[in-house]
């Protein structure tokens, strides 16, 4: 039988929520949470051990996390490594990406995971790995295992792989030569395209280019000394009654805090609603997240003309992307009426 | 400032300046007032500086502390 091994974060791997995202990589033998249904769905091969690790620990200590995790495996015998579903979890989806692509490099075994679309692990890795389209929640859970499983039957039997849209992970732009079987040559297929645009009617490119959302690099601030800077944090930092009503997770609003007369933000005072970091230490002390205080002396020196009197907050965790590009332009707008000059944005 | 920059790449940011963790981005309860201060005055400064710098393309800033 073939052996499997699966990467999960703090959260699956049952050891608990986000009090214990900085958990350190642990090894088990058998089966923890997903690892069983993966257990059950794959048919020629079988789960021998369960990798956890906490996906805060992954974030902020990846190298040694990933030296960790790679001393684990080294010395186990494995024919595949599945790391997920991360689902929408920005952090999780970041720590499957790292450490299946260290495993790849290592040991030269197929990895896969399964994120949704909005994740961005799936813009950061889907190029070097099998991705499966997965569900926003753990409610898809067991929908996108079957879809990994699928997938994992055909690697460890050794059958003929399809192309990505075939086998309907996230394509990774790797062109192939290949035979066609309707044996139509470029020329024609070209000029029939052609023929279609020119019609107006539609037809499907062989060459789809990978569209870029950038923006362009703002003009730097000539006079910091003169310059009106604005704060902003995807952190989840408000005043403790969120009077916005700013949602925890997922969140479709922002809001704006006045900080005139503020030398710091106090705790007890201010506080954050982000659902997706322990908040501890950010509600015994908002400036490790929003920093006014270390802003207010940069003021007081003359580095910066004026902290501009409002900071703007929302929740970065499961946002969307099209909900963060409107938030991000409600808020800009405002920012370019009030004559801010340039702004901070810290996240989480 | 962030402390996943490979994501604040992603997402499509040009300027960054990398933070220690996700729960305190800038001040380690587990090390002194005085030296979160340190390190959130440093790097709130480098984020300002980062402000007037021209750069042509995604750049992630250094800190010292």
């Amino acid at each position: 039988m073939k052996k499997i091994i699966v990467y999960l974060n703090q959260f699956f791997g049952q050891i608990g929520g986000e009090d214990k995202a900085d958990f350190k990589p642990e090894i088990q033998e058998g089966l923890v949470g997903p690892s069983m249904e993966f257990d059950r769905q794959i048919k020629n091969g079988t789960v021998t051990h369960t990798i956890i690790c906490g996906d805060n620990y992954m974030g902020s200590n990846e190298e040694q996390a990933v030296e960790e995790i790679l001393g684990f495996l080294e010395g186990k015998e494995f024919d595949l490594f599945i790391a997920g579903p991360a689902f929408q979890a920005g952090r999780y989806g970041n720590a499957c990406g790292v450490i299946s692509l260290a495993v790849k490099k290592k040991f030269n075994v197929p990895v896969i995971s399964s994120m949704h679309i909005e994740n961005p692990g799936v813009e950061m890795f889907k190029k070097e790995m099998i991705i499966f389209p997965g569900g926003k929640s753990a409610a898809a859970m067991r929908k996108d295992i079957k879809k990994i499983a699928k997938y994992a039957d055909k690697i460890l039997t050794g059958e003929k792989l399809g192309t990505a849209e075939e086998e309907g992970y996230y394509t990774r732009s790797i062109r192939h030569q290949v035979w066609r079987e309707d044996k139509v040559c470029a020329a024609d297929r070209m000029v029939d395209m052609l023929l279609k645009k020119i019609n107006g009617e539609p037809f499907e490119t062989e060459l789809p280019i990978p569209k870029m959302d950038r923006v362009p690099v703002a003009t730097p601030v000539a006079d910091l000394s003169k310059a009106k800077i604005a704060m902003l944090t995807t952190g989840g930092i408000v005043p403790i009654e969120n009077p916005d009503r700013i949602q925890s997770a997922s969140a479709t609003r922002w809001g704006k805090y006045d900080i005139s007369g503020m030398e710091r933000l106090e705790g007890g005072v201010f506080k954050t609603i982000h659902a997706g970091y322990d908040p501890a230490a950010a509600d015994a002390n908002p400036n490790v997240c929003m920093p006014i205080d270390a802003m207010r002396a940069y003021e007081k020196e003359g580095k910066i003309g004026e902290l501009y009197k409002y900071f703007y907050s929302t929740v970065g965790t499961g946002t969307t992307q099209g909900e963060a590009a409107r938030m991000g332009k409600e808020i800009v707008a405002e920012l370019i009426e009030a004559g801010v000059d340039a702004v901070i944005m810290t996240s989480t | 400032m962030a402390n996943l920059v490979p994501v604040a790449k992603t997402a499509g940011a040009n300027k960054i300046v990398p933070t220690i963790s996700i729960p305190y981005p800038l001040g380690d309860p587990a090390t002194t007032e005085k030296e979160q201060w340190d390190l959130r005055y440093h790097r709130v400064g480098v984020a300002l500086d980062a402000l007037t710098a021209d750069v042509k393309e995604q750049t992630v800033f250094k800190v010292r502390i």
